[in-house]
């Protein structure tokens, strides 16, 4: 008798874990975009006085780990595991920056579905008992990914319209419990992987939709939930084409998104800021959820939440073998507890 | 058993295909014309200013030949300096295939992977990834050049 | 007169890039390679010549004009040496353009650093 799953995919906390506190550390680019405000720190530069964009992304997750630590009000004794990740071979950002902190790392690789996938299993930590507090972090930049990824910096070419901006940003956020439960984690839907078949490497959102809807689906069929239960159900990275998709095809199942949802690869760029279809990346709902939407939530403006992060499960050598793009997605829910 | 594994091989096809017509419909299309029309221009002006500077080393007594392999190491200097400075990208990305089908875009795809990698050593890190995006021009280039000359010679005969 | 045909003739062939990147999702890289061994293909069958005559740097600066170099080098190689003019004549012709960008790209490559994008 498993005792805290329902439905098909679906787990629901019975112990109140909380998000105690975030971080969030964002580029120049998405600095000057229309959440520039929302984040903790704006950097100045995209190297961060590193000699590497490498070094610069994992200063950047280290970062916001202090930082959502800080405002947390724990110290590095009383985490008990670091889980995050990051776009780059065998997650070098992730094992990096733990490598500089005192406490057990557990890393993943959920491509830009990392920041839920590690908030869920921190709150099945927490919930569970097996550790008091926990760090989930996730961080991406444009320019590790893209020479990994795509093609190096300067090389000349025209970005497609379909092609989405990796963001450089990183989120963190503390997971524990308290006597005085505030903003509590209370249900989460793991999601399957779906591939519906692209194998444009720029169609990242059409490739990521599917799987988007299905997660949503699932969630709102296990838990007996509306869409309209929620403020807001918030993707990651599906961009402005991936977020047309998803609203098409779920009202053709019969469910109305239209009014609730948002994609944070939408929100992190103005349109004049030449990204095309929008933000991607680890780091884009990372740091959405831990600079803007957890401020939202602080302010009294949005109680119930859905963050849905979406990934596209690509790696160079598929892409070059011609293979398509499979799409997971993750949802766990972020309510306000009445007091 | 492996015939309804092809089956359904065959049907996820048939499915991903429309998909991808389902998902052209959100797709806005690239400015065809506009591009089209940068892209004239942009690398007509390249050709013009080559063969202009061709006539002035001629007419400073160069040779026809020497003449064009000078304009061709001067483009793809300028080319290069213009990738170091971290302008050619903004110009491509204006002028798309008006920079990028001249000699200028072959120069560019050397140095910028080579640049990419200077953190990675300059044996390992530049040296081998100056070929990275130019190696596969020069080996289809000379290849198909050996054969063609074989075949010639063979005709010739 | 020269000057117009050259901006034509090569303006064209960019276009025909534009073209093929724009609605094939041909990368770049591969773009390239079509052009050259293109323009190799069609040096061999002869017809590539009667363009350059006509159009000078519109179609020698593009890089099927490389792959005619290539091909040429190679033809007129053969004719001299045998056998060992088509291993030799192709580079030797286009050895100065090669050289320059290897050692210019990669003495560029020490001396800059790549900038993020905005």
């Amino acid at each position: 008798m498993v005792a805290n799953k329902i439905g098909k995919h679906t787990v629901k906390f019975n112990n109140k874990p909380e998000i105690l506190g975030t971080g969030s550390v964002v580029g120049v680019k998405e600095g000057e975009g229309p959440l520039g405000k929302r984040f903790d720190v704006v950097l100045e530069d995209d190297t961060f006085n590193e000699k590497t964009w490498e070094k610069a992304e994992i200063k950047m997750l280290s970062e916001s780990i202090l930082l959502s630590m800080k405002k947390a009000g724990k110290t590095e004794k009383e985490i008990d595991a670091i889980i995050s990740g990051d776009l780059l071979n065998q997650l070098m950002s992730a094992s990096f920056t733990a490598r500089d902190f005192d406490v057990p790392f557990i890393g993943i690789y959920g491509a830009c579905s990392t920041m839920t996938e590690s908030m869920i299993l921190g709150s099945v930590l927490v919930d569970g008992g097996y550790a008091e507090n926990v760090v989930s972090a996730a961080s991406s930049h444009f320019c590790t990914s893209e020479r990994q990824f795509r093609n190096p910096l300067e090389h000349g070419n025209q970005r497609p319209p379909a092609a989405q901006w990796t963001a450089t940003a990183s989120g963190s956020v503390v997971i524990g419990i308290t006597n005085k439960p505030n903003i509590v984690l209370t249900y989460a839907t793991l999601g399957k992987v779906v591939d519906p078949g692209i194998t444009d490497a720029h169609q990242m959102g059409a490739a990521m939709a599917p799987a988007a809807l299905d997660t949503i689906h699932t969630h709102l069929l296990d838990t007996n939930r509306e869409p309209a239960y929620y403020d807001l159900i918030i993707t990651g990275d599906l961009g402005h084409i991936g977020k047309d998709i998803l609203l098409d095809m779920s009202k053709n199942r019969g469910i109305d998104l239209e009014k609730v949802h948002m994609d944070c690869g939408v929100i992190l760029y103005d349109e004049d800021q030449d990204t095309h279809s929008g933000g991607s990346g680890c780091g884009c709902s990372a740091s959405v959820f831990a600079g803007h939407i957890y401020r939202e939530i602080l302010e009294g403006k949005l109680k119930k939440v859905l963050l849905v992060s979406t990934g596209a499960l690509l790696s160079t050598t598929s892409t070059m073998q011609g293979d398509s793009i499979p799409g997971i997605a993750h949802a766990i829910a972020i309510e306000v507890e009445d007091s | 058993m492996s015939k309804k594994k092809k089956q359904d091989e065959q049907v996820k096809k048939e499915q991903a295909k429309a998909y991808e017509k389902y998902v052209k419909q959100f797709t806005p299309n690239p400015k065809y014309f506009s591009n089209a029309i940068k892209a004239f221009f942009i690398g007509g002006l390249v050709c013009t200013a080559a063969l202009y500077l061709q006539n002035l080393f001629m007419a400073q007594g160069m040779m026809k030949k020497d003449a064009a392999t000078a304009v061709t190491v001067i483009l793809v200097c300028s080319a290069q300096l213009l990738t170091g400075i971290g302008w050619f990208d903004s110009i491509a990305r204006f002028a798309g295939a008006g920079v990028i089908v001249p000699i200028t875009g072959f120069a560019n795809s050397m140095v910028s992977p080579a640049m990419e990698f200077k953190k990675e050593g300059l044996v390992l890190g530049s040296g081998a990834k100056l070929f990275t995006l130019a190696g596969p021009v020069l080996v289809c280039g000379i290849s198909v050049s050996v054969i063609i000359g074989i075949i010639h010679l063979i005709i010739d005969k | 007169m020269d000057y117009l045909w050259a901006f034509i003739i090569g303006g064209l062939i960019c276009v025909i890039g534009q073209l093929l990147m724009d609605f094939t999702k041909l990368t770049p890289p591969r773009i390239l390679v079509i052009f050259v061994v293109a323009g190799a293909i069609l040096t061999g069958l002869g017809l590539y010549q009667p363009i350059v005559d006509f159009a000078k740097s519109g179609a020698t600066v593009p890089l099927p004009g490389f792959g005619y170099l290539l091909a040429k080098g190679a033809m007129d190689a053969v004719k001299i040496d045998g056998f060992m003019g088509a291993l030799v004549g192709g580079l030797k012709e286009t050895a100065a353009g090669i050289t320059a960008a290897i050692v210019f790209g990669y003495i560029i490559a020490l001396i800059f650093s790549p900038k993020p994008l905005r």
